[in-house]
């Protein structure tokens, strides 16, 4: 994350970049390409979109960048170009098969259970260098109702803070509690028994499951 | 008050962001002591929160950072000064 002193140098930068040294554009979105992809891979689920959606986004943000005024942090300005983009691309392809929220919202169970695990032994970060473990965790990412993913996405895997991710979503930060308390809930009780059979055999390694 | 396993569950986000009160952290605390199945819970959420935040996990595409800097380079080579208006 970019700090106060980034910050900074930031604002050097963009003033430089506008006002003529066009080439800096280049060192000052370098923090946040992964961002800026992942976010848009949170609105549009594909890598080619994503990309593009990306790609697009920070494009726009050069042409805009005199707009800046440093009102809100850059990362979250170019955030909000990103998704922005990233939104349209997902209208434009007739993709937004609204995933119904208020489904979800009031449809009964309303604070999703846990997956009950007494013995949870960690999974380790070494556990990532096998492929199954990273198509898992990406399947559960994608597959949740898309306003969890979205904020899931930008506080938990790009590390922004709740007012950061309001921000850039166009929500407010009460939301983005709410949406990331159950899009964490869900990973996990969909996790779990995933993770479960991710992990060597070992026995007792689990433990028993009192409520499965 | 004491915390039941669903109240502990509804805050467990909030635990985790440390953003409840220094009262609250404690009740869920010492439920958490006594209930094992909270603190596997706690301890598989934070797990996951670890793997899914992994740069390992979400991989940006082969030649993503080459292609936009490409794409900027023309962008940039080309366009129009960053507009004002």
């Amino acid at each position: 994350m970019a700090t106060a002193a980034s910050g900074r140098n930031e604002t050097e930068l963009i003033a430089r970049i506008v006002a003529g040294e066009r080439e800096l554009f280049h060192e000052l979105i370098r923090p946040y390409e992964r961002m800026a992809y992942l976010t848009a891979l949170a609105i549009v689920r594909n890598p080619t979109d994503a990309e593009e959606a990306a790609q697009d986004g920070l494009v726009n943000a050069y042409r805009h960048l005199a707009k800046f005024r440093g009102e809100a942090k850059f990362s979250t300005w170019l955030l909000t170009i990103v998704v922005n983009e990233a939104r349209q691309k997902l209208r434009r392809a007739k993709r937004a098969r609204e995933e119904s929220l208020e489904e979800t919202l009031l449809g009964g169970d309303r604070e999703a259970s846990p997956a009950p695990l007494t013995d949870w032994r960690e999974i380790p970060s070494e556990a990532l260098e096998r492929k199954e473990l990273r198509e898992a965790l990406r399947a559960a990412v994608s597959e949740l109702p898309a306003a969890y993913r979205e904020v899931f996405t930008l506080r938990d895997i790009e590390g922004l803070n709740v007012r950061e991710t309001a921000a850039a979503l166009g929500v407010n930060e009460n939301i983005v509690k709410v949406r990331l308390h159950r899009a964490r809930m869900m990973l996990q009780k969909r996790l779990v028994p995933v993770l479960k059979s991710a992990t060597p055999a070992r026995k007792g390694f689990w433990g028993r499951m009192p409520w499965s | 008050m004491e915390l039941n396993c669903r109240h502990v569950w509804a805050r467990i986000s909030d635990y985790i962001d440390e953003s409840v009160s220094a009262e609250l952290r404690a009740e869920i605390e010492r439920h958490l002591e006594h209930c094992e199945i909270c603190a596997a819970i706690l301890d598989s959420t934070r797990n996951i929160l670890v793997l899914t935040a992994d740069d390992r996990t979400f991989e940006l595409p082969v030649g993503y950072s080459e292609r936009l800097h490409e794409r900027l380079a023309a962008e940039l080579g080309g366009g129009a000064e960053p507009a004002n208006e």
